[in-house]
């Protein structure tokens, strides 16, 4: 990271701090300022740095994004938007990392829950904010969190009051409409004790899903549009709650997509996330779960890349306290001259006896240009632990392939039922109905290899 | 149905199969014996069209065609059914939709309309009691966590739902206990027609005990070094195969 890059969205800073939220709050001015100061000194991530070492951010540093200010929820189709919205979910939708009302459907929330956006949580509940807001993800971390921080201009807020059970998921809607914004959102989910809930990021571009760029009455029909997306969620999972995260990203084929989930769990709580990584030219995900006294978290990924993609995911799990569960499957499907990354670090600390943990990532690589980078990492601290972990990184295998065309299927059929088979698993442990459907008609669009049949399930 | 003609295969430089000569006519069943390493599986293996080797010389002809130039795919398509030693786990594919797959690519090789949903259930389920199966295989995977014997009852399955003209049965007595062993005979004799011709693979004699052949052929060191009827089979149990083997040498 060159710091010009760094001094030129700071020289712009000024500019634009004014329209950001909280402004009147003195803790989130000194937030943000701490923040902006800090990424001054160091910029985006360089890959000199450890964990970024397999992700190259210069495409990103070559060009200066610009938040947009204002709001453009006009741009937004309604058919189109109503087509990427979850069945019988609350829905909040975010355009260019603002929030827009006429585009949401919050009615009927149960009493005592709050899903709003986190601008309007600013305003209306910031002592409630104040302890959770930067307290999960540092902005010293790295330099995209302190970008986020001081940059951030709206995103998800939501509290579930304890036992409170959430009969219907909330979705998070980010869209991107045009070309070289940035869009920077930090979201804030809190269920408090023995509640549940379940919620959806869903990332998409007016330009559609990836290489099936719609044509559009605008001069760049069937371009897909460049852009940065800068996504932080922070999320507390009290004493005994439950909480299911889905991630769906299916950002422009031009994009650049950075997502940090930071996940902090009480004693006894449940987190399982759901992450879909089929997107953008460059996309990473963070997500770092500490796990408290007898909590469980699953982590389950699926990462699908074509052409020139870059898709990077990191999980790092902390086992802070005794008897905790974590459980992490992360399937990748790379062609083309496709890069995947996976980093999983599981961290045991000295007091987290009777650890019970499992990492696995399979790769599925289907072009000899096609790449992964797996690096599966074990600190254990303590001495009473179950640990393990597994990395797979192979072709399809060819004794399938045979078998399959001795019993009538063409070899390309073949293939195709083979990879839709290993990308299919994780598709499948998807619980809400009208999200799996989604999610599976991506796969299909999105899979590098056609004759895809839905009936293979 | 199946003429083989001074059939010679090699994997990499080495040849396995050196001038093999087979004619079978339909409705007959042919038993290939032959101690490990004779190259018995090498010839189920390229008539079914499996990858890997190289024919060096000779020819196959199947039904008046050349089947060395089809696809794998083509071959089953045209009634060449082969029965794996060890059948293949395909996670996430069930067993049902193979099924119905594989069978409407048949019909469609032969210009017949796709099966009604309903018949078919019909179909499977008839064959599924006929082989004793537990009907909650078809949901299952292919193979998937099937033991020794499911997975062969599974391939007889599949044999009886796609009607082959050609069965190539590559050591399917390997791994079954008596009772999987007769099982699958009777699913095998249920199926013998006077146009459909069984190719089995085998080791030893004692499927031969329950599939009775019309012919057996003893192969060694890449070719057939004796051919007979079914009583030969019973000499070989008795003697070995060092007397065939040292009668050519």
């Amino acid at each position: 990271m060159t710091t010009s890059t760094a001094s030129r969205y700071a020289a712009e800073y000024p500019l634009i701090a004014a329209a950001l939220p909280g402004q009147t709050l003195p803790w989130l001015r000194h937030l943000r300022s701490a923040a902006l100061e800090q990424f001054s000194l160091q910029g985006f991530p360089s890959p000199r740095e450890e964990e970024w070492r397999y992700t190259n951010v210069s495409g990103i540093e070559k060009k200066l994004f610009s938040p947009s200010l204002a709001l453009t929820a006009d741009d937004v189709d309604a058919e189109w938007l109503n087509e990427h919205k979850i069945a019988d979910a609350w829905v909040l939708v975010l355009v260019n990392g603002r929030f827009s009302s006429e585009l949401s459907v919050l009615a009927d929330l149960p009493v005592g829950v709050s899903v709003m956006s986190m601008a309007d949580a600013l305003n209306t509940q910031a002592e409630k904010l104040e302890p959770y807001l930067g307290s999960a993800a540092s902005h010293l971390e790295h330099g995209f969190i302190a970008f986020n921080a001081a940059w951030f201009t709206d995103g998800l807020f939501v509290h579930v009051p304890s036992k409170l059970v959430l009969e219907r998921p909330i979705q998070v809607l980010h869209i991107v409409t045009g070309a070289d914004v940035m869009t920077v959102t930090r979201s804030v989910i809190i269920v408090e004790e023995s509640a549940e809930a379940k919620v959806i990021e869903t990332y998409i571009s007016r330009d559609g899903v990836y290489a099936a760029s719609q044509s559009g009455t605008d001069s760049t029909a069937g371009v897909a549009n460049a852009y940065l997306t800068a996504a932080v969620t922070e999320i507390f999972v009290e004493l005994n709650a439950d909480l299911t995260l889905y991630k769906m990203q299916s950002e422009s084929e031009k994009a650049y997509h950075f997502g940090g989930s930071y996940i902090i769990q009480n004693r006894d709580a449940r987190f399982t996330h759901h992450n879909f990584a089929f997107g953008g030219l460059l996309s990473r995900n963070d997500i770092h779960v500490d796990l408290g006294y007898a909590s469980e978290c699953e982590l389950n990924g699926l990462y699908l890349g074509t052409k020139r993609q870059h898709i990077d995911n990191h999980t790092r799990i902390k086992h802070l306290k005794a008897h905790a569960i974590s459980r992490e499957l992360y399937k990748g499907v790379l062609d083309g001259r496709a890069r995947g990354v996976f980093q999983g670090r599981v961290i045991v600390a000295e007091d987290a006896q009777k650890t019970d943990s499992q990492m696995n990532n399979r790769n599925l690589l289907l072009s000899d240009d096609a790449e992964v980078d797996t690096k599966p990492q074990l600190e254990i601290y303590a001495d009473d632990v179950k640990c393990a972990h597994g990395v797979t990184v192979g072709q399809l295998d060819e004794k399938s392939i045979f078998y399959l065309q001795s019993r009538c299927v063409d070899q390309e059929t073949a293939r195709n039922m083979l990879t839709f088979a290993f990308a299919n698993e994780m598709v499948d442990k998807i619980k809400i109905k009208s999200l799996h459907d989604k999610v599976l008609e991506q796969v299909l669009i999105r899979f590098p290899q056609e004759g895809v049949n839905k009936e293979w399930l | 149905m199946l003429q083989i003609k001074n059939l010679h295969v090699s994997v990499g430089d080495k040849p396995i199969l050196k001038g093999i000569n087979l004619e079978i006519k339909p409705g007959e069943i042919h038993a290939i014996m032959g101690p490990n390493g004779s190259g018995k599986s090498t010839l189920s293996h390229v008539l079914s069209g499996k990858g890997g080797y190289t024919v060096t010389g000779g020819s196959a002809t199947y039904q008046g065609k050349d089947l060395l130039d089809m696809a794998p795919e083509i071959r089953a398509r045209e009634g060449v059914f082969l029965a794996f030693q060890y059948p293949v786990e395909i996670s996430g594919v069930s067993n049902i939709y193979l099924l119905k797959a594989a069978l409407n690519s048949i019909r469609k090789h032969q210009g017949e309309p796709e099966v009604d949903a309903m018949d078919f259930l019909t179909l499977v389920k008839d064959k599924v009691r006929l082989l004793e199966m537990d009907e909650k295989f078809l949901y299952r995977a292919v193979n998937e966590g099937f033991s020794g014997g499911e997975k062969k009852r599974n391939e007889i399955l599949q044999m009886a739902i796609l009607e082959p003209k050609l069965c190539i049965m590559d050591e399917t007595d390997s791994g079954l206990d008596i009772d999987a062993l007769k099982i699958v005979s009777e699913g095998v004799n249920s199926l013998r027609s006077p146009e459909r011709s069984f190719v089995m693979v085998t080791h030893y004699q004692r499927l031969l005990d329950y599939i009775k052949p019309d012919k057996v052929h003893v192969l060694a060191h890449g070719q057939i070094v004796k051919s007979g009827g079914a009583e030969l089979a019973l000499e070989l149990e008795e003697k070995g195969y060092s007397w065939v083997e040292e009668a050519v040498a």
